[in-house]
This record gives C-alpha cells, structure tokens and sequence, in this order.
C-alpha cells in the first residue's frame, strides 16, 4: 500500500518556523521527521509518523518552490504563485540568509570562488553544520557579494535594500562582503579566539572610517575599498617614532598620564605605527588583524594587562598625540587611532 | 457589431531567460480574439519589459463575447529561427458583460505554459464596450449572472425563482485527433485548454438564453462539469437554478418587508393553473426517512423487467437497478415502472415541458430562505450505467448524432428532484459510464407557489399549517397510512402535533432555524468493492449489478456511524460511487446532527447468531461494552444533551398556555402512542447489529475505527457547522491529494474495505495535524471526491476550508436567528448587529491566537485573518501583491460581500516530460495546484475582487507514466469572484462601549 501521491496546499502558505529550520539546517527529510518526534511536543496530538512525515514533505516541497524566490527576496514580495503575509516573507528571508557563526568564521576572508566551495566538506566536518546547510550559506554570501559589488551607495543600505534583511543581518553581510574583498587573513591560530561577531564589529568600524564611503559617499565600491589616500597619508605617522623628539615628549606625556598605573611601554607605540605606515602594501592590509593581534594585544597580554588597563593606556596614547606640537598629522591620526583603538578594544579578551 | 473589446498590454515581469548568451529575453505578445490577431513590439533584452502598448480593438459579436477568451500569448522573437513561446494568459471577459459586475479588468496575470507551469507575470488591462442588442432572435444572453453560491448571493432578494436549467455541449476531445500524432504536447494541450474555454463560454450562454426565456436574470448554483469521454469525445455540462435577482441597496426594499429580506423568494412556477404540486404521490415511493436513499433504475429501449421497490429487513432500503445499454443507433427512449413516480418523472424529462417542470421544480440551491421548505422528504438518489458509443467517423454528422445519447441519458438522470439536485457527478472508465445524481425531496411552501413572484412581506401569519419553523421541515411530507417503507413515526418532539420520522437523511444544508443539540460532526461511510474485469456489455451489467448492493452498504454504515453518535439526521448527504478497471469505490459524507424534533436515537446493540458459545459470548460482551463507550464519548464530544433536557431548554416554539396545555396532553397521548408503535416495530430502543460472521465482526470493527477528532476539532461538510454560530475571521482553504497504490493485486473485499478507509481517516488525521495552530477550529465543507486512475490506484481529493472560531461562546444557540442566513432585519438594524459581533469576534481571534501560538509547537498554518496583510502591507520594494481569500463556502466569517464582480470558472492542463526533476509526482501536483490557486487569486484581484466564495475544484485528473517520466494533469476549478468588507472597517466611528455589552449577542450573529 505506497502512498504513491500526498500533497497538501493551503491558499496561503502553510509552514512551521520548526520545520523550515530543520529544512534550512540541511536535515533529509527523514531526519527531520525523527527530530520532530523525538521533539515531544507532538505528543500531545499523538502524531503518528506517517502523518508528521506527510506534513514534513509538504513543507519540504513548499521550501524548495520557495527557495528560487529567495535567491532575489524582492521578487517574494510580488510573485504570485504563493499567497505569504508580509510579516510570513520576512521571517523567510531572514532565516533563510542567517548564517552559523562557526561557519562563516571559517570562511571570512577567503575568496568566495569554486575553490572554496570545494572545500566545504571539510569545513562542514569541523564546525558540525551540515553540508548542505554550508552550500547555502556559502552561496548567499557569494549572490550578496555579487549583487553589491556594483552597486553605488552605502553598503549596508544597499545589502538591506536587495536582500530586505534586518539592519543586523544586513551589517553582518556587510562585513563578509568587506572582508571577501579585501582578503583579510583571519585563519592563522593567533585569530582563532576572534568570534565572527568580534571580526564583524572591527569591519564595521573600517567601512565607516577607512573607507572612500567615509568621504564620498557616491562612489561604486565605495565601502568595499580601503581610502587609499589615506592608507597614503598614513604614512606620515612615521614622524612618531622617527624624531626621537617627538618620540620622547609623547613618551613622557603618556606616562605622566598614567601616573605609574601601568607600564608605559613604548614598543607598542612603535607597532601600531608600524601598521599604520604599512598599510599601503596590499599584503600588510591582509595582515592587518595579524599585526593587530602580535604588535600589539599579545605584548599586553604576556604584560597580563587587565582589558581596563589597556584601555587607559591606548586612550592616554591617543589623546596624548594631541599636546604634541610639532605633530601635525592630527585629522589622519585621529581617523587611524579611532578604528584602531575600538577594534583593540573588541579583539581584547581578558 | 455589438461589442467592442479592447485590450491594452502594460508589462511584464520577472520573464525567464529565453536567450542564454545575453541571460535576456526578447519578449513580445499576441492579442488574440475569435480570428483577430493584434501583436505588440518586441521590448529587446529585458525580463521586466513594458511594451505599454496601444489600445488593441476588437469589433465582435456579443455572441463571440460570450463564447471567447481573449487569448494572450508572451513570445520570445528570434532572428533566425522560430520564435519561441513563454506562455500564456486567457481571460475570460464574461464578467465585463453584466452591468453590476467588473467594469475593467486590469492587474498582473501569471503567463503559464502547460508543459513549464508560470514563467513569470503579464499586466494588462481590457474593457468592453457593448451596445444594446435587443433582438428577440438573438443568441447570445449578455446580462444574465451566474453564481456558484448554492444559496441567494447576499446583497440580492430573489424575486422570482424560476426553476432549474440544463445545457450540455459536446465536442470531440483534441487529444484524440488524428492531428495530436504529429504535434507537440503543449500544442495539444493548448488546444484543449482553449477549447473547453470556448466550450463552457458557450455552455454559459446557453443556459443563459434559457434563462432569458423563463424571464430569468440569473443563475444561481452554477455547476459546471466536464467529462472526458477519450475517443467518445469532450463534454461539459451544467446545471443551475434560475432566478431574477433585484439588488437591495441599502434603504430600499428592506423596509417593506422587514422581516424577510433575502426570506422574501418565492417560486413563480407551479399552480398558476391551479394545480397544486400533489407530492404525496409520487414522492413516498421515492424517498423518506427511513429509506434515505436507493438506487433508481434508468432503463432505455427494450423496456426490462422493473420491480417495484420491496422494502429490505432493516432500513428498508430498496433498489432496483438496471442496466442501460445504448444502442448505437438510436436514443434510448425510457420505459417506466408504474409506481415509481421519480422514475416517471425521470424519463418524462427527456421531453420535459416548462409545465412539468412547474410540477416538479427542481433547485441546485443548498439553503434556503426561511420558511420556503415547507417538508423534507428524504434523500433520492440515481444512477445509471452507460455504454458510451465510439465515434466512428471522427466527422460533424456523426458525433452530432451520437451527442443526443448522451445527452438524454443526462437528461433523464439529472431531473427529478425536487428541491436540491447536487450533482450529476460522472465516472468514466473508458466505454462504461456511471452517472449519478442526488437531491433531496422536499415539500415547498404551497403559499410561495401561488403566489408566484409575490412580496411575501406581509405574510408574516404564515400559512394554514402553523408548524413552527424550528421543526416543521422535519415532518412527514407523506400520508402515513399511506408509507412505502417501514419507518418509525412519532410525534414531533417539538410541537407535538406532526408525526416525525426516527432518522433524517438529506443533501441539503441544515435550515437556519432548525433546533439542534450540540454540534454537529462529520461521518463517512466508505467501502471498496473488488469487480472482475470485463469488457463492453457484461462489464457494464456487472458494475449496474453491484450498484443497489453498494448504496444499501453505504447506507447501513451511515445509519451506524449516525447512531454510534446519537445522532438523527443527516445533512449534505453527498454519495459518490467511482468505478475502475478491478474494482468499484463508493464514498458518502454527510454532518451528522442531533435534532431535537426527532427522536432520540437508540443504542446499536449487537447480537449473536450462535449463542451458547463462551467465547463468542464474551466477545459480543466486549464489543458491546465498547460501543456503549464510544457512544457515550461521543455525546460527550459533540455536547448532544440528553433529549428531555433539551426539550426544555430549547422548546421555544410555544410560549402560549393554551399551546403548552395542548402539549402536556399531547405528551401523555404520545407516550401512549410510542408504545404502540413499539409494539408494532420491535424495540425501539436499539439498533441490532447482528455478528454471524466474521465480515459482519469486521464491519463493527471498522465502526469503532473511526477516530473523532482530536479536541478543538470539529468538521462538517455543509456550509455551516451545526450548533457553531461564533466564527472569527481567519480561514485558511486548502485542497490535498492523495494517491495510494495498491500493492497485493489479490486483495479480499474486507482488506481493500479497510485500505480505504485508512486511507480517508489518514487524510483526515493529517489535516488535524497541519492546521492544529488553529485551534478552536472547523473543517467546514469537507468534499472528497474519489477516483480510481488506474488500475490498483485510488486517488483522493479534498478541499475544504478552516475556520476558527470562539471557544467560550459555542455553547450557546441563538436567541434570534442567525444573520448570515438572510435573516431579516431592516437594513440598518442588521448593520447595527453585524459590526457588533465583529468587534468581540476581533478580539477573540486575537487572544485565541495567542493561545495557540503558545500552547503549540511553533508551526503555524498561516490564517490569512489574522495577519491583516491587506492593509498593513509592509511593501517591500516593489508593489506588493493583494490578498486574495479563498473559501468553497458561501461568506466570509466577519466580514459582508459587498459585490460579485464575476464567476470564476476556469480549466488548465498541465504537463511534463520530467517528473523526477521536478521532484515526482507529488511535486509535480503541488506546484500545479499552487499554481492554479496563483491564477485563480490573480484573476480576482484583476476584476478588483478580494476574495473568491463558493470555490470548488471540480476536476483533478491525474495521469502519470512513471517509466516514462511523464506526468498530465488536468484541474477545473469555479468560484464567484466578490468583494468583502471587514465588518469593522464599516464602524469607523467605533462603538468601543458596546463590546462589553454585546459580547453575548454577537455570538450568536456571527454564524
């Protein structure tokens, strides 16, 4: 006795948020059947499995038709073939382009191209999530990338506008986007305690500062590229640590400042000035949070500088730069440290 | 010229690429009309071109108008080769013919192709402009409505109701021809999808002319079919009931007669000669109570044997069948039995007269206005088995010839009743045809009669028998000395002055005043028979031979399940016997309802054949011991009260004394009475079911199988659930398929029996499940169809809608009646009522949502109400598209139908040559059904409609070749397209410091 035929459709779409994460987490459909039974709550209607399975393929089926729709969210809006109250199409299309954050840390950075999808299996082995999930996530990351890489405008809004995610979703994409292109390196084990939240915050901080968007606001690419008139002008920060004068006297203003509190240690002065004066070089830009994390987070660290203790020194360090006469490079120093000083503060774990 | 027809091509959107270099598409469209062909130009490399064409005009006769699509066709241009077809839209332009309805139809239509299903959407906009044509020779009916609402549309009076009209066309079917050898598939279908366009246009203007005739200017109970008759040809058929329709605006008409506003039809058509319609004659043989229904034998040329109906042991139900072999020359010209009166009746309608059709008006209405049944009768049901002719030469003369057979064996069949004649459903199975048709019998009201078109405003003092309208429908329309079958009478238990049959079985809704007890629930009787296989004739006698057996089975199944819920009536009684190669199903539903004029049903007990065997013994024990059980569930369940409870609760109908001491004697008198007829008729109290053998254990097994839906579930097959008069607003519509396989060819009647039953209480069980966030909720209008595609298939179809309602309040009957069933308040007053009942109804949907949202695992089977999408369209980006609700029954819970702008009435094919791809057949199916419900939903919101009523899928034929990777289908839907209101949007003013007070009395409103 096969069912040779079970199909149910309602006039307005009939799915459960349950199911389409199941479906949306990769499970076959018998998995997800043994999941839902295994969940209990069906207990109560003493669901038997063929009809929980009859309604899984339902759903199944109503997910793939729908999957085509999500791939440009706009057309959800006036396509015909299903009837989806507005609020319905944006739980769809957020869940559908949420991502694990364990899988896009292993992503973030590379280049979205055939050859990384090859190697999704094994990234699917180490973070847990099913294959299928990561194809999917992979390749929302690789049409978002695609769709705003031409497109004039602040990135963020054009991500939310095509894509009609949430403001967050839509900052998230923004990062992978910003971090795709510029190749950051993020893999190497001294990254490894980064969260992708942590990376997100810090490219969200380079968008809005380093950017040729954080001037002109016109521009294609614009919050995808780094300013390289800036990355230029970064340069001239060399004056900090090469005229011992300047060297000295900032010295000497920092630990007035700190009044003992902690260790005014001028080799950290002289990595993040380095990093700023490198940053022309399109290999030390993937380096960046590398640099970050050597020159700067792991002396503090090996000094166990408490989170509040380097605050207080990179604020002073900051601030101090300010006092010094002779320096005349405030506007870019101010631009530099601002996003330095902020990424620092978010890639501190104490 | 009467008609102009214009037509303007706006855009298109999301196209498909048609050219995979450029990832583009060069689109164009044909405009076509009749033989007129308009073309647009090509809008070059674009998915979303706008072609914003001119106006294309077409000069046509309204005759064409009525008949036609406008056919639009989106191509891709190729420079060099043949350009290629995206697909195409037709649109029907009949509701652009009747002044009230649409003026314009204009929106986006999705472009489908028959082999890839919608490939993108079209916007286009068409008007017409008619010219008056009052020619008394003309053949085109442009103004007359059709409804698919078994019921007078709200927001119309039915002056005049003229009675029923039938057409019928035939034609040969596309795929057959010679022509389909060397075409594609999508030509072929593509030219059977226009042709039965063209057909039911034609149909329509058909019947519409009849209608004309009468003096009609509606139809109301619009129902179309079509048969697929392979070689024998295409045919559509419908049936309808004619009416002038007068629109009430609000003010006028209500005030003149207030208390009968919809109430107020009456029939034209009898007795004007003085002749009063004389039922008791006819009618007994054919129906009654207690023989709900029979099969009733259609006979043709050589005049067999007819046995008068001899009343069986139990039920009585006595069938005679016989086989009718159409001679391939000729007409069958019927014989008839003497004393069956439907029988006459039947044949004479082959040359039925306008006055014998007064004699014996026919109505494809489900409910009607109050007081317009006077009797109900019972279920009368037939069928008949046909031979179908092969054309031989494919030519005009000689399938013209060959139409007529048809034609009258339709005729014949479909014509006796006399209230509500559902159906007229047929099965083919190549040459073999059964066709059926059931209605109910039913006494009208005299008074309606004479006075034909009259106001009945004033007519309030009813007429010379004053049984209350809460009862009256139940008594006996016949002579009692005078019964054809054994049935139980006993004195209403409501009035007490009418004698009342024990059970009640009919196909129609249940009167909006009828007193009930408790809800009221949904039975199925199902059962499987196995048939050699055979050809030509003897198969045919052998399927007409089974035919009596199977309806007597389905029918004690009925009576059981309806006992087994102490319950004794049955409404929307709706009987479908589906014949295949190997065997033949037989399906009845119906809503089971208690109703407190009848009496109570007893108990079933069950009784063994050879007694003095322990074991056997201890088994009857068990198995009676499970029964009382499940009875007593059930009342439980359903809320059926004891009886003399409910006697005193609902016993309004007498509040006079004098009438109250008339009823305590007659209370004394009729207990009396009861044991007399005890005597006569055995003991009364209980059914016996005798267990002799082990078929018989196997049949109460399967009794007890039936799971009752799980709490917070009820459903019914009729309009309305029963003893439900508290809606809230959301719904969800759903139509569900399912296929089985048999797997052991060698199965015994009792194993197929039980595959399918499973097979429906699996579908049932799986509709719990998916729509359990909607609790408290109504399965209303459950409708199943069966079929047997092929051999060892059994294909299941149901549609049905989901309504929630208001927990707290269901217990409460009206104290008034309930609105929706035009009941009869000044206009204003009616309003007032309405919004009130909204307002609480609002605010229960809101907090039963939230109920449900917490009490359940997240899922949610979207209800359309309660996301109020349509206001608060979040857009984005692009213009969003407009809800369109969908509900096979007649209203929207809270809302009003401000408008029909049209009927719905469409038919499309779809197919493919990758099944696998496209994720099997179930994948296949439910993207074509989605599909159809998109066409269906866009053609609404182009006429400006948001919301299709009356919704039915007649047609789902399913054809697959697995092996092949091939799969056909073919779906006809209808509907009536109408505009709606929210019930609150009318207050604007709103009357917040009334919830509190009507909370109670809305409930009763909102039926």
């Amino acid at each position: 006795m096969a069912v040779e035929l079970d199909v149910f459709v309602g006039n307005t779409i009939i799915m459960s948020e349950e199911v389409y994460q199941l479906w949306l987490d990769g499970y076959t459909v018998n998995d997800a059947v043994k999941v839902r039974m295994e969940g209990g709550v069906l207990d109560e209607f003493d669901a038997k499995v063929d009809v929980v399975l009859s309604d899984t393929m339902d759903q199944y089926r109503t997910f793939q038709m729908c999957e085509r729709l999500l791939h440009s969210p706009t057309k959800l809006a006036n396509q015909l073939l299903f009837q989806i109250p507005p609020h319905r199409q944006a739980t769809l299309i957020e869940r559908y382009y949420a991502f694990d954050d364990v899988f896009v840390r292993e992503v973030l950075g590379k280049k979205l191209s055939k050859g990384t999808k090859k190697d999704l299996d094994d990234i699917s082995a180490k973070t847990g999530v099913m294959l299928k999930s990561c194809r999917r996530q992979f390749d929302n990351f690789k049409r978002v990338f695609k769709v705003v890489e031409e497109l004039k405008g602040p990135l963020v809004e054009n991500i939310r506008q095509h894509f009609l995610l949430s403001d967050k979703l839509a900052r998230d994409y923004a990062a992978i986007v910003f971090f795709a292109n510029n190749r950051f390196e993020t893999g190497k084990r001294k990254l490894q305690y980064l969260t992708f939240q942590d990376l997100a915050f810090c490219a969200g901080q380079l968008i809005n500062n380093w950017t040729v968007g954080a001037v002109d606001n016109m521009v294609e690419d614009m919050d995808v590229d780094l300013d390289k008139d800036f990355l230029q002008e970064l340069k001239e920060l060399k004056v900090l640590i090469t005229d011992k004068d300047l060297l000295d006297q900032h010295k000497s203003l920092v630990c007035t400042a700190l009044r003992g509190k902690t260790k005014c240690n001028l080799n950290l002065s002289r990595g993040l000035v380095n990093i700023a004066t490198k940053l022309t070089n399109t290999k030390d830009v993937r380096d960046f949070f590398i640099d970050l994390v050597e020159k700067f987070i792991e002396p503090c660290r090996s000094d166990h500088w408490t989170a509040a203790d380097m605050k207080l020194y990179l604020t002073h360090y900051t601030n101090s730069a300010h006092i010094l006469d002779t320096f005349k490079y405030q506007v870019v120093w101010d631009r530099y440290m601002g996003v330095i000083k902020s990424c620092i503060f978010k890639m501190y774990h104490d | 010229m009467p008609g102009k027809l214009k037509a303007k091509i706006v855009a298109g959107r999301h196209l498909p690429v048609m050219d995979r270099a450029s990832d583009l598409t060069d689109a164009f469209v044909e405009v076509k009309f009749g033989n007129t062909t308009f073309k647009t130009d090509v809008y070059p490399k674009s998915l979303n071109p706008q072609w914003n064409s001119e106006w294309f005009k077409f000069e046509v006769d309204d005759e064409d108008l009525q008949d036609e699509p406008l056919q639009i066709t989106v191509l891709d241009h190729d420079t060099y080769s043949a350009n290629d077809a995206i697909g195409k839209v037709y649109i029907d332009i009949d509701p652009l013919l009747y002044s009230e309805a649409a003026s314009v139809i204009s929106g986006w239509f999705p472009i489908y192709d028959t082999i890839h299903g919608i490939r993108g959407e079209i916007n286009v906009l068409v008007k017409v402009e008619l010219f008056n044509d009052l020619n008394r020779f003309r053949q085109s009916s442009c103004g007359v409505k059709f409804f698919c609402t078994t019921s007078i549309p709200k927001g119309y009076r039915a002056a005049i109701v003229h009675g029923f009209v039938e057409e019928l066309v035939v034609n040969e079917d596309p795929e057959y021809q010679w022509i389909d050898r060397i075409r594609t598939p999508r030509a072929s279908n593509e030219a059977r999808q226009r042709l039965i366009f063209l057909m039911s246009g034609e149909l329509q203007r058909k019947i519409g002319l009849k209608v004309l005739e009468m003096g009609g200017n509606a139809v109301v109970g619009y129902l179309q079919c079509f048969d697929l008759e392979g070689e024998s040809g295409l045919v559509v058929r419908a049936i309808g009931t004619a009416c002038t329709l007068e629109k009430l605006s609000s003010g006028s008409g209500t005030h003149t007669h207030p208390n009968t506003a919809p109430a107020s039809n009456a029939c034209n058509s009898p007795s004007k000669d003085g002749k009063e319609p004389v039922f008791g004659e006819d009618l007994p043989s054919s129906s009654g109570p207690s023989t709900p229904f029979r099969a009733l034998p259609t006979s043709s040329s050589s005049p067999p044997p007819f046995s008068p109906s001899k009343p069986c042991s139990r039920q009585s139900s006595s069938s005679d069948t016989d086989l009718s072999l159409t001679p391939k020359t000729g007409m069958g010209s019927g014989s008839m039995g003497k004393d069956a009166g439907p029988l006459k009746t039947l044949l004479r309608q082959q040359t039925q007269t306008a006055l014998e059709q007064r004699e014996f008006p026919f109505f494809t209405l489900t409910s009607f206005p109050s007081g317009f049944l006077l009797h109900v009768g019972g279920v009368v049901s037939a069928r008949s088995v046909k031979l179908l002719d092969r054309i031989h030469n494919p030519g005009e003369s000689s399938s013209r010839t060959h139409n007529p057979n048809v034609a009258s064996t339709r005729r014949r069949i479909g014509v006796y009743s006399l209230c509500h004649v559902r159906g007229l459903s047929s099965s083919v199975l190549e040459e073999v045809c059964i066709l059926s048709a059931s209605g109910t019998a039913a006494i009208l009201n005299p008074r309606y009669m004479r006075e034909g078109c009259l106001d009945l405003g004033g007519s309030d003092q009813r007429f010379e028998d004053p049984s209350p309208s809460s009862c009256g429908f139940c008594h006996i329309p016949y002579d009692e000395l005078n019964m054809p079958f054994p049935a139980q009478l006993t004195y209403c238990f409501h009035c007490r002055r009418q004698k009342v049959p024990d059970v009640l079985f009919t196909t129609i809704d249940l009167p909006s005043d009828a007193a009930i007890a408790g809800k009221g629930c949904f039975i199925q009787a199902r059962l499987c028979r196995l048939k050699k296989k055979g050809q030509g004739e003897a198969n045919a006698t052998a399927i007409s031979n089974q035919l009596p057996f199977m309806e007597y089975e389905l029918h004690t199944q009925l009576m059981n399940k309806l006992k087994l819920r102490s319950m004794n009536a049955l409404f929307g009684l709706r009987i479908q016997i589906s014949v295949g190669e190997n065997m033949l199903l037989g399906l009845a539903s119906a809503t089971g309802v208690y109703l407190t004029a009848l009496p109570a049903p007893g108990g079933i007990q069950i009784a063994g054949k050879t007694p003095g065997d322990l074991n056997t013994e201890q088994h009857i024990l068990n198995i009676q011991k499970r029964i009382n059980d499940t009875i007593a569930k059930n009342k439980e369940f359903y809320e059926v009260n004891p009886p003399d409870l409910t006697e005193e609760v609902v016993g309004s109908p007498i509040p006079e004394p004098r009438l109250r001491s008339r009823l305590f004697r007659s209370h004394s008198e009729s207990s009396d009475e009861l044991s007399e007829l005890d005597l006569s008729h055995g003991k009364k109290d209980a059914f016996v079911l005798e267990v002799d053998d082990t078929d018989a254990v196997e049949d109460i097994h399967s009794l007890l199988t039936d799971a009752s839906p799980p709490k917070g579930f009820y459903s019914c097959n009729t309009e309305t659930m029963p003893g439900i008069y508290n809606w809230t607003s959301a719904l969800q519509m759903f139509t569900s398929v399912r296929v089985l396989r048999l797997s052991n060819a060698n199965l015994s009647n009792q194993a197929l029996n039980k595959v399918f039953t499973d097979l429906c209480e699996n579908l049932l069980k799986s509709f719990y499940f998916k729509l359990r966030s909607m609790i408290p909720c109504c399965l209303s209008h459950l409708v199943f169809s069966v079929a047997v595609p092929e051999e060892d298939l059994i294909q299941v179809a149901v549609t049905a809608v989901a309504m929630t309602f208001d927990k707290d309040q269901t217990q409460e009957k009206p104290a008034e009646k309930p609105i929706t069933k035009g009941c009869s308040e000044a206009e204003d007053q009616l309003q007032f009522s309405l919004e009130l009942c909204t307002d609480s109804s609002s605010i229960n949907s809101q907090s039963s949502s939230k109920n449900s949202v917490s009490s359940l695992e997240h899922s949610s089977p979207l209800t359309e109400g309660r996301s109020r999408s349509l206001r608060s369209s979040r857009s984005f980006g692009g213009s969003s598209v407009s809800v369109v609700k969908m509900t096979p029954l007649s209203f929207l819970p809270g809302t009003r139908i401000v408008k029909y702008v049209g009927i719905i009435n469409m038919f499309f094919i779809r197919e493919t040559t990758s099944l696998r791809e496209e994720g099997g057949v179930s994948g296949f199916l439910h993207s074509f059904v989605a599909e159809v419900f998109a066409m269906v939903r866009a053609h609404v919101a182009a006429l400006g409609g948001n919301a299709v009523v009356s919704y039915s899928m007649k047609d789902c034929v399913l054809m697959e070749n697995p092996n092949k990777n091939q799969c056909q289908c073919l779906i006809n839907v209808s509907g009536d397209a109408v505009i709606y209101i929210r019930e609150t949007d009318q207050e604007v003013t709103g009357s917040t410091a009334n919830i509190g007070l009507s909370c109670t009395s809305s409930a009763d409103g909102a039926t």
